[in-house]
């Protein structure tokens, strides 16, 4: 052992796995989850996510039945949590691509115990996301012919796909399809493990069916892994699409503070920041829930902080960068909408954003903080509110002064919007624990893939 | 239960079918990726072609020394993709040009730019579409029997098993002597599986 700790490659590349593990025990120590009774602390999670789910539901009931004056939106602020919210959570999603797109592409080994439940927070987020603009109409069950170009006796119309809104209604669509293909694909292995291991008919029906009768044939694999790999390629591109056209719901208009070219890649970078600190909080919880340590090591997490430090500088140089631009573009309109984010009656909102997202990530330049969990999941915590400000000033500061100081206004949430925003918290966290309980979190075939190579590079095989 | 009887779901414990001596083939087990690349290979040299491996993942090269073509998965993705990107223009084009043209802003009724977001989505959602339904297809997928699953240690392969099978269809296929020169490579447990 004392030869490979002063291997100076274990130094860059520290193990992946860790705790001398065998195929069998990653097999084991994965499917385990899923198979004996949860553990107390996830009933009590549980418990309680789902009772806020319960709120959503009771908000959203109420909402379709009264009308969307339930919602502190009025004139001249339009949008606000709604939008914030659904912007918020489709960020969120971004990381989950990231990790198992991108990351998958440059080859970084370390994705591979915290994609799959990454990819599932995708879904859960991309689903709590798609709340908002479908019951923003109002009326939920025509929404379908208001969104996509479904024929009709309602309108006798068709969508002006010359509007970002369409745009996002399809970038939307697409990419909660293609989360859904890339995860359920990289399911399919891992189900037939679950298959194989069952010791109830029933355990054995279920997984037999779901995963379609997976045989792990190299024949099977050689399709397999290309689909992989394709499905990766595109889902790169995807990602930044979509944050992209989110933005331009806001570019392409000529709102002072909206009509911005920076949109597109400032978003995409507060998306994957945001996202990184959700999969952060989930991680560092569901890790110590099951004892993961061994799969989940301190060297993902240190990465992950690494990722958020980065894309917390490239926000925080956006915010100055946009600042330049209004000073610079000598538009009075313009340079009234910055100096009012800061020192209008928002300024609360404004400095606890620049607070969150540009002075918290600053710790994750010492090792020290970037290997310690409790300030990691505090820090995590803070960029996940501080993305949220950074959309409410995006959006409502940019809205309730605009050109006439006669229709000025404030924007103050009602407890729906509260119970709202709060619920849709509930209902990620219960469709995740659900995850986590039923289905294998950590891909374990991928995970034996980086241990075979892990085991080879061990015996001095490359 | 009588309907899932039927579709004779081998891995619920019921797959062997009576009567005929028909087999698969006869499969053995290695420890590691290692042994089994070492079989496949010495397999092949001694002139069998109907192989299959079973292995908990991906392993690198296993298609090279099975002989295996490249998959032709990339041509049926970049078939969808375009199939996606026509779709999107025909539908921007037909629906705001063509079916019911309404002029907004001055602005052309259709025109490539505004057009390129959806045209691009489209594109994405169809290759994946055809990704996976493609490699299903490939796979063929989903498949509920396959006398694989009659091979008694069958769950080994999605665990930590690496198991290799000769079919019976290979034109040099003996029983014994297959069995033998498995067992000769290393196999723990070689067994003729019947089909």
């Amino acid at each position: 052992m004392a030869d490979i700790a002063l291997d100076p490659r274990l130094e860059l590349n520290p193990p992946l796995v860790t705790g001398g593990q065998t195929y069998a025990d990653v097999t084991e120590k994965i499917s385990a989850i899923t198979e004996n009774p949860p553990p107390k602390i996830w009933w009590a999670a549980f418990g309680v996510s789902l009772l806020l789910a319960m709120v959503l539901f009771a908000c959203l009931g109420y909402l379709v039945t009264t009308g969307i004056g339930v919602w502190g939106n009025n004139v001249p602020v339009g949008w606000a949590w709604d939008i914030t919210n659904f912007v918020w959570w489709i960020g969120i999603g971004h990381a989950g691509t990231l990790i198992s797109a991108i990351l998958f592409l440059f080859r970084q080994k370390w994705r591979t115990s915290i994609n799959r439940a990454a990819e599932a927070m995708t879904l859960f987020a991309v689903a709590c996301a798609a709340i908002y603009p479908v019951f923003h109409t109002g009326r939920p069950w025509r929404a379908v012919y208001w969104l996509f170009p479904m024929p009709n006796e309602y309108l006798h119309l068709w969508q002006n796909f010359r509007s970002p809104l369409m745009w996002d209604v399809f970038a939307i669509s697409t990419y909660g399809t293609v989360s859904a293909l890339f995860w359920y694909v990289g399911l399919i292995p891992d189900l037939a493990t679950l298959r194989d291991r069952a010791k109830t008919r029933i355990r054995q029906m279920i997984f037999g069916i779901m995963s379609f009768g997976w045989r792990g044939s190299a024949r099977q694999w050689k399709h397999y892994e290309l689909a992989y790999l394709i499905l990766a390629g595109i889902s790169t591109p995807l990602v930044l699409s979509v944050h992209s056209i989110v933005s331009f719901d806001f570019a392409t208009s000529v709102l002072p503070g909206w009509h911005t070219t920076i949109f597109p890649p400032y978003f995409v970078a507060g998306a994957i920041f945001s996202g990184f600190a959700m999969v952060v909080t989930l991680m560092t919880l569901a890790r110590w829930m099951y004892k993961l340590e061994n799969l989940i090591t301190l060297h993902h997490l240190e990465n992950m902080c690494k990722v958020m430090l980065a894309t917390g500088m490239i926000v925080g140089f956006a915010y100055g960068t946009e600042f330049f631009i209004a000073w610079y573009s000598a538009n009075p309109f313009e340079r009234f909408a910055f100096q009012n984010r800061l020192f209008g009656p928002y300024w609360w909102a404004y400095w606890t954003m620049v607070s969150c997202n540009v002075i918290a990530p600053q710790f994750f330049w010492f090792k020290r903080f970037r290997r310690s969990i409790p300030v990691m999941f505090v820090l995590s915590i803070f960029i996940n509110i501080g993305m949220w400000f950074e959309r409410f000033v995006i959006i409502v500061t940019s809205l309730h002064r605009d050109f006439l100081p006669s229709s000025w206004g404030y924007f103050n949430p009602t407890i729906i919007d509260i119970g709202t925003f709060v619920g849709t918290i509930g209902l990620f966290m219960t469709l995740f624990l659900l995850f986590l309980r039923f289905l294998p979190a950590i891909a374990i075939s991928e995970v034996k893939g980086v241990l075979h190579s892990q085991l080879q590079s061990e015996r001095g095989g490359h | 239960m009588g309907l899932l009887d039927n579709l004779k779901l081998p891995f619920l414990g019921n797959g062997a079918s009576g009567g005929e001596q028909k087999y698969y083939g006869v499969i053995g087990d290695f420890d590691t990726p290692e042994d089994l690349m070492r079989a496949i290979r010495t397999v092949r040299t001694a002139g069998f072609t109907k192989l299959e491996a079973y292995t908990p993942f991906p392993i690198h090269g296993i298609d090279e020394a099975m002989g295996e073509p490249r998959s032709p998965l990339g041509k049926i993705v970049f078939g969808c993709a375009m199939l996606g990107l026509t779709a999107a223009v025909a539908l921007q084009w037909w629906t705001g040009a063509w079916d019911y043209p309404v002029w907004v802003a001055g602005k052309p009724l259709f025109a490539i730019e505004p057009s390129v977001p959806i045209m691009f989505e489209l594109s994405v959602l169809l290759s994946a579409f055809g990704a996976v339904i493609g490699m299903l297809a490939l796979n063929k997928l989903p498949q509920y029997y396959h006398p694989f699953f009659n091979y008694t240690r069958a769950a080994g392969a999605t665990n930590d098993r690496f198991l290799l099978a000769i079919e019976a269809k290979d034109p040099r296929f003996q029983s014994d002597e297959v069995k033998l020169l498995l067992e000769n490579l290393g196999s723990r447990h070689t067994e003729l599986v019947e089909a």
